[in-house]
């Protein structure tokens, strides 16, 4: 086991992104995350990597488009306002077929909102997030560790589908500081025939493009499109079950709010509550099955959240809204006390029994 | 790790240093000498090194700097404290012009309950991102009749904003501008680079360093032996810096097995409350 290194999350992503081959940073500042750039700038001047601040976030991410085109590995970060800004690159990378990692350490929102924690942009990531038909694969992190191994497998997975992929965070997580090791990352080999990397005028040249005027062409792109988003629903959902074995009520929470909902599950289950959780790892595929099945068993689902219920609808879409969804949120920068969580635990409990 | 190290390994261009900056020995004046032996208070199992602030002789400025992430905050509290409960009269102040969050201002009502005034930007901790510092700044260095702990902001870039306090630091010299180091920390593993965060540091802020503070740790889940694995590093930066090795500040729960081992073991209350356990 590699030594332990004390890292903040923000830290923790741009380290990870080293180790798994990332040489190519653009971003521009915004609290809350901040040193994942700084950690970039001391960092990749060392190890012959880019960093570049660019004069804007939408420049950020059209220089993402320009590495990401070459079949390098390519990353920027933001928090929520600047995501919005990055977000007709994105859906240009989207059309273009591009693997990148775009990071996104949520703060409260809308417009400018603040600089505290949030879970806000959860409709934004996984419903796409910019014009036209497409989704990011995006994972959501809940401890520093995860931070690592997710940016990595982030990567990997883009490449593996030509998607853009997105690490969906939050400010505690950014700037909160946890002991890691940076072990465990694997660096995939993934086809990048498709890449403008010259061609020596050994084969015909590659395009890399989001336009079509042919509706029909364009209709083709989206549909080889999906089918490889088919098969990521298929292959990559990830989640996490605790304590669901015996459990009368779900929660479904991710991020920071599944940290706060364990101290709840352990306060109920002293109280004789049979409570457990299922945790999304993936946003987007959301972990369809695993609600599904549980939803036979339990008496109904409490969603803990940093946002005003964006995910509750994922939960009834994919349990068939077979049993009441409860909510415990937080928003503007606010964190959900267990103390909260508890109280809708004890409020789900007194729900009619599993049918 | 592998490589993290390696990578990180630092030019070695500040070695000789820029005109214009003291160097460290010079300074030395202004810190007291290392103590040969500290109070070692016998316990049932055996000695300890577990020095009490009052042992520790501070000069009436005690200015805490280091990478950020490495611990300032919580040691500046600690220390401001302490002091306040041997009768002495302490002000703190909060120089962090960086990073809005985890700062001085979230202990203001433990600093409040134990009658210690804050000195902080206006804007600490009300989520607007604003580096501004106070004008009662001035009063710290001015008023020579109290103790004054100063908080300075991470890195260089937050040590630029000790600048225009140096000169009258410098002037007074009744200072100790003590190095807050953290082994574990990802861009500080060995001396060479906490050396190079160093001078950032000195150049920036204009005061040179009088001694170093080791603040290894790896958060809530730091054990007596990951901390007493780090002396030899702590050791390492006196020996190459000249400085001497003021304190080892380790957590309350695990000081007394680390005070078995090293010397000048300062215990810490951990600052910043989380809403989860686990």
């Amino acid at each position: 086991m590699a030594d332990k290194v004390l890292m903040k999350g923000n830290e923790a992503i741009a380290e990870a992104a080293i180790m798994a081959g990332c040489r190519f940073y653009f971003g521009y500042p915004i609290t809350p995350q901040t040193e994942v750039a700084a950690y970039m700038a001391k960092r990749m001047p060392k190890i012959g990597g880019t960093f570049l601040q660019a004069e804007s976030e939408i420049a950020a991410i059209n220089m993402c488009i320009g590495v990401a085109s070459t079949g390098k590995r390519v990353m920027t970060s933001s928090s929520s306002p600047g995501i919005s800004l990055k977000e007709e690159g994105i859906s240009y990378m989207a059309g273009c077929d591009l693997p990148a990692l775009i990071v996104n350490v949520e703060r409260g929102g809308p417009g400018l909102g603040g600089i505290q924690p949030s879970q806000s942009d959860y409709f934004q990531a996984t419903r796409g997030g910019g014009h036209g038909d497409y989704h990011l694969f995006v994972v959501a992190p809940a401890s520093v560790q995860e931070m690592v191994s997710l940016t990595a497998h982030a990567f990997n997975v883009a490449e593996k589908y030509r998607v853009p992929a997105m690490l969906l965070a939050d400010g505690t997580l950014g700037q909160m500081m946890e002991p890691v090791s940076i072990e465990g990352i694997t660096v995939e080999d993934h086809d990048k025939s498709w890449a403008l990397t010259g061609t020596d005028c050994k084969r015909k040249h590659n395009i890399i493009n989001s336009l079509s005027l042919l509706p029909e062409e364009l209709e083709q792109w989206n549909l080889e499109r999906y089918k490889r988003y088919e098969k990521i629903e298929e292959n990559e959902p990830m989640w996490e079950e605790y304590m669901t074995e015996d459990a009368d009520i779900c929660i479904v929470a991710f991020g920071i709010a599944s940290r706060v909902s364990r101290n709840a599950i352990k306060a109920a289950r002293a109280q004789g509550i049979k409570v457990g959780m299922i945790r999304p790892i993936t946003l987007w595929p959301f972990p369809k099955k695993p609600l599904a099945a549980i939803a036979d068993k339990v008496k109904a689902f409490v969603t803990v959240e940093l946002n005003m219920g964006q995910m509750v609808e994922d939960v009834e879409l994919a349990t068939r809204c077979k049993k009441p969804v409860l909510m415990a949120n937080r928003v503007g920068g606010c964190i959900p006390t267990p103390e909260q969580v508890l109280a809708q635990i004890v409020e789900a409990n007194k729900l009619g029994g599993a049918q | 790790m592998e490589g993290l190290g390696e990578a990180t390994r630092p030019h070695m261009w500040w070695r000789k240093r820029p005109a214009g900056i003291p160097t460290s020995k010079k300074t030395n004046a202004a810190c007291p000498p290392p103590r040969q032996i500290v109070v070692a208070f016998s316990s049932d199992k055996g000695y300890s090194y577990l020095v009490k602030v009052k042992a520790m002789n501070f000069k009436r400025l005690v200015l805490f700097a280091g990478h950020y992430g490495s611990g300032k905050t919580n040691i500046a509290v600690n220390i401001a404290i302490d002091l306040k409960k041997e009768g002495k009269n302490v002000v703190i102040a909060d120089l962090d012009i960086v990073n809005p969050y985890y700062r001085t201002k979230d202990s203001e009502q433990e600093l409040n309950e134990a009658g210690i005034p804050l000195i902080s930007s206006d804007y600490a901790n009300s989520n607007v991102d604003v580096p501004a510092l106070p004008q009662a700044l001035y009063s710290l260095v001015d008023q020579k009749d109290r103790y004054g702990i100063m908080d300075i902001g991470g890195d260089d870039r937050g040590a630029l904003a000790l600048g225009r306090y140096a000169p009258a630091i410098l002037e007074e010299n009744n200072y100790e501008m003590l190095l807050v180091i953290n082994k574990y920390r990802p861009l500080t593993p060995d001396a060479a680079s906490t050396m190079e965060v160093m001078r950032e540091i000195e150049i920036a802020g204009g005061i040179p360093f009088t001694g170093i503070v080791n603040n290894s740790n790896l958060g809530r889940e730091t054990t007596a032996d990951d901390v007493i694995k780090t002396h030899a590093y702590a050791m390492e930066m006196a020996k190459d810096t000249g400085l001497p090795l003021r304190m080892t500040t380790v957590k309350e729960d695990i000081a007394a097995e680390v005070a078995k081992v090293i010397p000048d073991v300062v215990p810490l209350r951990l600052q910043n409350k989380r809403l989860w356990n686990d």
